[in-house]
């Protein structure tokens, strides 16, 4: 077990020590919604656990890298983003993913261009913030989204 | 309902994969012991902070509800308004399409559209235990420079969008006076 792991276990025994000590009832509630979000998420982390480890077992690094490493350049990065933003996974489960793209040759630019497309990019969600939140407002959020994150992508590269 | 569609759907999906994966493995049994130890490591890794997760995310759906979001960045602006943005956005309250009607009540009471722009954001993709698992799967560095550089362009957009819209205002108003 690493450190994060620990911390965050620490952090949630705490939360519900304290949790338990302040409002019993309301304590429960939030096991009860931990325990619903887990379940409901348990299907969805089998098939990306699966999809890792086919991934990791069949594809080659030089294809993985191909594609989304450094020779793909920028055309890799615009094309992950894309795929970043009109994918529908949860953005809890696109770390691991990413991790073993990672571990597998991809590029720094091109996985932080895909979780950072994943996370504030909603295409699913667009028609929805559309009708709340008016046209202009929707489509400049999620447009200087993608530029912004391909940015971010682009000087993570650089750093890292 | 909605829900329970969904749930369906994944299991659905899981079944499709897992049919995929054992088909693979039996056309080329030498890839078993691979693809095995990496579901495993893998699964391991997860199981060890998603409970965790998932209490942390339990506790705030229960202790901060939609009014306190509201009566806190209903008021302040600023930078003082943007850091809060951030950090009521951040904490794990639920899903995006909960943040759209946070967001109207917002705006209806006269919020700064800078300040919504940097909280919808924040609530997107500055999650507290969407950066925790961040952390244990890509490290420290990655986690912490993809953060801080998210925040610094979430406060640019932000103030740029506000720009934008508050232009396109002012040009229907003088068009129509």
């Amino acid at each position: 077990m690493n450190i994060t792991a620990v911390t965050i276990n620490g952090i949630a025994v705490t939360g519900l020590l304290i949790a338990f000590s302040k409002d019993k009832d309301k304590a429960i509630k939030s096991l009860k919604i931990a325990g619903k979000s887990f379940v409901g998420m348990l299907p969805m982390v089998f098939v990306i656990i699966i999809i890792i480890g086919l991934l990791l077992g069949f594809v080659s690094a030089t294809q993985i890298s191909r594609f989304v490493g450094e020779q793909s350049g920028m055309v890799g990065i615009l094309l992950v983003g894309m795929v970043g933003a009109v994918l529908h996974i949860p953005a809890l489960l696109s770390f691991p993913l990413a991790a073993s793209l990672l571990e597998k040759g991809a590029s720094v630019s091109a996985i932080a261009a895909f979780i950072t497309t994943l996370t504030m990019i909603g295409t699913i969600t667009l028609p929805l913030e559309i009708k709340e939140l008016g046209r202009k407002m929707a489509l400049l959020r999620n447009g200087i989204s993608f530029v912004i994150a391909i940015l971010i992508a682009l000087i993570m590269e650089a750093i890292l | 309902m909605r829900d329970n569609l969904k749930q369906k759907r994944d299991w659905i999906l899981l079944g499709i994969i897992l049919l995929i994966a054992i088909l693979l493995l039996s056309i080329f049994p030498d890839r078993k012991g691979p693809v095995i130890n990496t579901l495993w490591d893998y699964f391991i890794e997860m199981m060890l902070i998603l409970p965790a997760v998932m209490i942390i995310l339990g506790l705030f759906a229960v202790w901060v509800s939609k009014e306190t979001v509201v009566k806190y960045l209903g008021k302040t602006s600023g930078l003082k308004g943007i850091i809060l943005a951030i950090i009521l956005g951040a904490l794990p309250t639920g899903p995006l399409y909960i943040a759209f009607p946070i967001a109207v009540t917002l705006l209806k009471k006269g919020a700064k559209i800078s300040n919504i722009i940097v909280f919808l954001s924040a609530w997107a993709c500055i999650k507290i235990p969407q950066e925790m698992v961040e952390l244990q799967f890509l490290g420290p560095q990655f986690m912490l420079l993809r953060l801080s550089l998210t925040i610094i362009f979430v406060i640019i957009m932000a103030v740029f969008i506000e720009k934008m819209i508050e232009w396109s205002e002012n040009r229907v108003a003088t068009m129509a006076s």
